[in-house]
């Protein structure tokens, strides 16, 4: 997990006290239902108590002490299980409290007319409806989720995302989108309203958080009807048994049946309680685990989606390469003297913002002297770049027009004017491609003048990322816009599975749509709106916090730190909620086996005395070895809560070697542990003399 | 274990694993529509079929429209058994002149042949003309074999479609089974059981005078003895090959005219485990990963042959209650020693606990010696062995496809243990494959323990049993058990014969049947729809050891959880008390 992130202690007193007195509410019937095995239980525990009440006002059963034990431990069962769930609950609940000292009602300025300057009057931010514009200026706080349409201002964000850092929003491209509960640090933004009260994104989170929107996710449910089936084996297993009891009785002539109360005992201890009771807890904690990654998971099902994907797509840039890739040598064409060129690489660059429009106009000053220019004093025109036409540049004021841009662009850009590529320039294209390094072309008008080449850069670290993802059976594919050359330079260095050259949104969403006919989960990170279809189309989509509106409503996760490496770590998470699931469903069942050989002696010793041989464990007492079976079943639950909120130990390796740990772990210790937890505690109640 | 015992063991298991490459092969070319010898002989016979019945062999079925294809058929297939039983008397061959059958033994016997339970109330040689035996026994005999492999052909296609909404053709399955596998395979081997002694005639019993008149019960003197003989070589092939088990005579193939000699023992023996070894491979063929098969088969042998040893060993250590009135249980040159009794001298211990285990692992329930005489845990073998789901061979094609169910969840729990929504062979197992699953897990158990709950407690149920004590218990657990998984096989020691017991286990068989095959069904209709999914690093692959053991610990947990309580109060106790414990 990442290191930034502050892990929040498993116990905390503040959320302990809450969670015992919701454990205790959480015993409602209603609330029980949901859940087959904790439901059963509950009758159980109402059933024993009954037969208690029974047992001290005329004759019982069982000792009325016996009855009284049993029960109470059934009923500690039920609320370890509720505790479990109140737990987790209230790790989200506490955050949730700090989101909503976020929302509190602010007056908004509302616009009469959608431009600066224009009138304004105070509203309720509650009474903002889609489609509003309002005014913010330093200080204020943002009244609702929104959209920029005029201004430039710097903005506090740190309530949703914890990072103390102001970001940067402004009206067009990929940063307009902005957050309600969010803070105006300095200028000022002309917003439009995108959203209804109660449907904000900071509604949703809360929502999210405190798990009021949690539905069972579909393997969780295909989990439910698994243990549901057990349960259901177990109570016919158990309540026939009262049947050969008594047949056993009559053909032997000696003992009495088996009581109902010594039935529900087993049937409680047999039934998978551990995994029913922190199921609730298990799903919970993962959504936390998200959450505490600073991700913001729209639906459990998409966590659970990140769990199996097969196949990442990530960006080149920000991602993969230091986001800036830097220009580092001018390679005139023949015939075209150096500095000519430096000269015109340094006109088309200097409206151009990018890292990398900014390293031309350095790497010309530093190297070739040529002096920073105002783009006014030239009396040019930017030509901004597309992903259409891949190129940018100036139209001269003395009709001039100077292009850069991807060597093809370029190619087809002077040819439709009538000249021609050179063609020992495409050699050197070539050799800067296959270094991994990015050719960009600089042409003015029909001439070719000649290359830059841009060197990108590699993350450190990111290579080993991989391998380890790979290990996991999952593909990385690197998303580039950059020509097939470099994209498998790149690829290859940084140590890739494959990778899309070239990519427009067109070619991202058909490379999703194939993978995904061939059976496969696709996850990828966007952020820009172009970014939106494909965010749509895969499985599991990350759009960053930074994005704009289009991108996030598109994507099932927004990564509150707009880290696209974060993808790694979503999967973990998934990957993790599900081992949690599968562990303790086979450590719950192994249990069992010991749980036989603790209750079917002491139930039917009375008819049959030979059958004390099962009693492997040589426990002191019928009555002590049911009580201690139905002892360690209730506290097996408190002792792995912090398994189910921490989840299991994930490590990436293969499919088969993580199979075989988990199950030597939890199944052959599954097997284990009871023996010996139960021999104990029948140590411990033959020592206070309580049975 | 002495040398004796390890020989004939190797020699049965080597065998039967030999057959297991070619017939798997074959019938998976069968069902695949490729040239395999007979079925491009018998082509036009095929042809000739469908155009009577009508049927376009070339038209896919939905998944339920095969599961009503195979209601239909087997619905009439109970109705005209039932029928042939109780007008038999008007009906030709009937030598013996056999009156109708009672309305709640015929509903039994209609019940347990269609569903290839072969459970038997009746008495064969003195209660059915050999009219009935044929038409209606035999002609089940095939046909309920051949819909348990059509279902399992219908459920390998929905592992192996991409996006397809159909399974197959039932009735082709059908025909194809009967035709080109069943019918073949029972013909020689009949042919050969005749070899050996089998009988296989319509003349009426034939009758001999006794040497030393004796007196019956009601002190009558008895001077001559009645040889029941009948067509008996045609039925038994198909018993053993389909893994039906209904013997000719009521004492099956301890008779000496359903199985004379040791060959005859082991071609039957061979005959029980044959063709459901080799549908392991046919499916590893067909979905193209022969290890696939391979895994399967092997952790079927890993159950089946500890089983097969502890039963072994149970009988040959004989009785301890013997040990004290000195008496030999020793083996010897002169005797085989350990438990004799109900076993057959021509077979030895070996052979019949070799039988039992077989049979029982099988749902193929015939017997060559009498389980109620086991030692306690020599008879909770043969029992658990179907308590398990009879998935362990189990019933041809039935045995394969309720394994399936448990590779479901092998696979799903596996696969939350290692991170990632279960997948089996490219296909997603979700929340409905869970579902179906879930149903053909629980309804055997269902059948088998509310069954014997209600029997226990009933009089008129209790008053059948013919011993006291634990053993008691026992009897009754196996008869629910043998019908609740479509067995057949009898513990004896239950005189089954009456209101109660025909009802409750013709219930326990239908619902064990069909119940778990429309779920499957539903099974392969849904994985049929599904996308393949490429293997990668992430997917646990489905034939190493690792999952073979894992498999083998669900199944072994989910019955030894579910049955251990009742078999403490049956053969465990009895077995602990023998012993003197």
């Amino acid at each position: 997990m990442s290191k930034s992130h502050k892990i929040k202690p498993l116990f905390e007193l503040s959320i302990i006290g809450p969670a015992i007195l919701d454990s205790i509410k959480k015993l409602n019937p209603k609330h029980q239902i949901k859940n087959t095995v904790m439901f059963v239980v509950l009758i159980g525990s109402m059933l024993t108590t009954g037969l208690w009440i029974q047992a001290i006002i005329s004759r019982g059963e069982e000792p009325s002490g016996f009855i009284l034990a049993i029960s109470l431990w059934l009923w500690f069962t039920l609320i370890f299980a509720n505790f479990s769930e109140s737990l987790a609950e209230g790790r989200g609940k506490a955050q949730a409290a700090n989101l909503r000292k976020a929302r509190k009602d602010t007056l908004a300025k509302k616009l009469l007319e959608p431009k600066y300057g224009s009138e304004y009057e105070k509203t309720s931010a509650t009474m903002l409806k889609k489609g509003d514009i309002v005014f913010v200026e330093t200080g204020d706080i943002i009244p609702m989720d929104g959209e920029v349409i005029e201004g430039v201002a710097s903005v506090d964000e740190s309530a949703i995302t914890g990072e103390s850092a102001p970001v940067i929003r402004e009206s067009g491209g990929d940063r307009s989108a902005v957050t309600g509960g969010t803070r105006i640090l300095s200028d000022w933004l002309v917003i439009r309203i995108t959203s209804n009260p109660g449907e904000t994104f900071l509604d949703n989170m809360i929502a999210m958080v405190e798990g009021a929107k949690r539905q069972k996710t579909p393997n969780e449910i295909a989990l439910s009807i698994l243990l549901a089936v057990f349960t259901l084996i177990f109570l016919l297993a158990t309540v026939t048994l009262l049947s050969f009891s008594i047949y056993s009785v009559s053909t032997a002539g000696s003992g009495i049946p088996i009581t109902v109360t010594v039935l529900v005992a087993l049937l409680v201890c047999l039934i998978p309680t551990t995994i029913g009771g922190l199921l609730p807890a298990i799903g919970i904690a993962g959504m936390d685990r998200m959450i505490q990654a600073n991700v913001i998971a729209v639906s459990g099902r998409a966590v659970e989606a990140a769990g199996d994907v097969d196949v990442l797509l990530l960006d080149k840039t920000g991602t993969i390469t230091l986001g800036n890739r830097q220009a580092v040598t001018f390679i005139p064409t023949k015939g075209v003297n150096i500095e000519s060129l430096a000269d015109a690489a340094q006109i088309s660059s200097l409206a151009d913002e990018t890292p990398e429009g900014r390293s031309i106009v350095v790497l010309a000053k530093e190297k070739y002297g040529i002096r920073g220019r105002h783009i006014h004093e030239l009396n040019a025109k930017f030509i901004p770049f597309t992903a259409q036409t891949r190129m940018s540049g100036v139209d001269l004021g003395n009709g001039k027009e100077i292009r850069k841009g991807a060597a093809d662009a370029i190619e087809e850009y002077v040819k439709q004017l009538g000249g021609s590529f050179p063609e020992e320039l495409k050699i050197i294209i070539n050799s800067i491609s296959k270094s991994g390094s990015t050719p960009l072309v600089v042409a003015e008008h029909k001439n070719v003048l000649g290359v830059i080449q841009l060197k990108d850069i590699v993350k450190g670290g990111i290579k080993e990322r991989f391998v380890e993802l790979r290990r996991m059976g999952i593909k990385t594919v690197m998303i580039t816009g950059d020509n097939p050359l470099t994209a498998a330079a790149i690829a290859a260095e940084a140590g890739m599975d494959d990778f899309l050259a070239q990519a427009t949104p067109e070619t991202k969403l058909k490379l999703i749509r194939d993978m995904q006919a061939g059976g496969r989960l696709v996850a990828m990170t966007g952020d820009g709106t172009n970014d939106a279809p494909a965010l749509a189309q895969a499985d599991v989509a990350v759009a960053m916090n930074t994005g704009t509106q289009a991108a996030k409503e598109a994507g099932n996760m927004i990564d509150l730190d707009s880290n696209p490496t974060k993808l790694i770590e979503i999967v973990e998470i998934g990957k993790q909620l599900l081992m949690t699931r599968g562990s303790l469903t086979t450590f719950s069942i192994a249990n069992d086996i010991s749980k036989y050989f603790a209750i079917i002696p002491a139930a039917f010793i009375s008819t049959y005395p030979a059958l004390g041989a099962l009693n492997i464990m040589r426990l002191n007492t019928p009555a002590s070895a049911i009580l201690s079976a139905v002892i360690f079943n209730a506290v097996i639950i408190i002792a792995l809560i912090p398994l189910a909120l921490r989840g299991v130990h994930y490590r990436p390796a293969n499919a088969s070697s993580i199979l075989r740990d988990n199950l030597l772990i939890y199944g052959v210790g599954g097997i284990i542990t009871p023996f010996i937890g139960i021999k104990l505690i029948d140590m411990i109640l033959t020592a206070l003399h309580i049975l | 274990m002495s040398i004796n015992i390890i020989i004939q063991i190797t020699i049965f298991l080597s065998i039967l694993l030999l057959t297991v490459k070619p017939l798997g092969i074959y019938m998976a070319r069968i069902y695949e529509g490729k040239p395999a010898g007979l079925n491009v002989l018998l082509a036009p016979v095929e042809r000739w079929i469908y155009r009577l019945t009508r049927v376009n062999p070339m038209q896919g079925m939905s998944w339920k429209t095969y599961a009503v294809a195979v209601m239909l058929f087997n619905v009439l297939g109970i109705i005209s058994v039932y029928i042939l039983q109780r007008f038999q008397y008007f009906l030709p061959l009937n030598p013996m002149s056999m009156p109708k059958v009672a309305p709640d033994l015929a509903f039994n016997t209609a019940m347990s042949f269609a569903t290839n339970t072969n459970w038997q109330s009746y008495g064969g040689e003195t209660t059915l003309s050999y009219f009935t035996q044929m038409l209606g026994l035999t002609v089940q005999n095939f046909v309920s074999a051949a819909t348990g492999i059509a279902v399992l052909i219908a459920v390998i296609r929905g592992f192996i479609q991409k996006q397809i909404d159909t399974i197959g053709n039932f009735w082709v399955d059908l025909v194809r089974s009967v035709l080109y596998i069943l019918l073949p395979l029972s013909v020689i081997l009949s042919l050969v059981l005749v070899s050996q002694g089998v009988v296989q005639t319509f003349t009426p019993s034939a009758k001999a005078e006794l040497l030393q008149s004796i007196r019956d019960t009601d002190g009558k003197t008895v001077t001559e003895q009645v040889i029941a003989l009948g067509p008996v070589a045609s039925q038994i092939a198909i018993k053993e090959l389909g893994t039906n088990g209904g013997g000719f005579f009521n004492v099956n193939s301890s008779h000496p005219f359903e199985n004379p000699t040791p060959l005859s023992n082991l071609l039957e023996l061979l005959a029980i485990l044959l063709i459901s070894a080799g549908l392991c491979y046919t499916f590893g063929y067909m979905v193209r990963d022969r290890r696939q098969g391979w895994a399967i088969l092997t952790a079927m042998l890993i159950i089946f042959i500890p089983c097969l040893l502890i039963c072994v060993h149970s009988e040959q250590k004989g009785n301890p209650a013997f040990n004290d009135l000195n008496i030999d249980q020793n083996v010897s040159a002169f005797q085989p020693g350990g438990n004799m009794e109900g076993k057959e001298a021509r077979f030895g211990i070996v052979n019949s606990a070799l039988w039992a285990t077989a049979a029982t692992a099988a749902s193929n329930g015939s017997v060559n010696s009498m389980h109620d005489s086991y030692m306690p845990l020599g008879g909770l073998i043969p029992m658990w062995l179907i308590q398990l789901g009879e998935v362990i061979f189990g019933g041809v094609g039935s045995g394969l496809y309720g394994m399936f169910a448990f590779v479901i969840v092998a696979v799903f729990i596996s696969g939350l243990m290692i991170g990632r929504t279960p997948e089996y062979l490219g296909k997603k197992i979700e929340i409905y494959e869970m579902k179906m699953s879930a149903l053909i897990l629980f309804i055997p158990h269902m059948c088998v323990l509310i069954g014997t709950a209600v029997a226990v407690v009933l009089p008129e149920a209790k008053a059948a049993v013919l011993n006291p004590g634990p053993h008691s218990l026992s009897e009754i657990l196996y008869a629910f058990s043998s019908a609740g998984n479509n067995n057949g096989s009898a513990f004896a020691g239950l005189s089954s014969n009456n209101f109660f017991y025909n009802i409750a286990l013709g219930l326990a068989m239908f619902f064990s049947r069909y119940w778990l095959i429309i779920p499957m069904l539903a099974i392969a209709g849904s994985l049929s729809k599904k996308k393949i999914i490429p293997v990668s690093q992430g997917t646990i692959p489905t034939h190493t050891p690792l999952f073979i053991v894992f498999l083998v610990m669900i199944v072994l947990i989910v019955g030894a959880l579910t049955f251990f309580p009742v078999l403490a109060l049956g053969p465990i106790v009895e077995h602990l008390m023998l012993r003197g414990v």
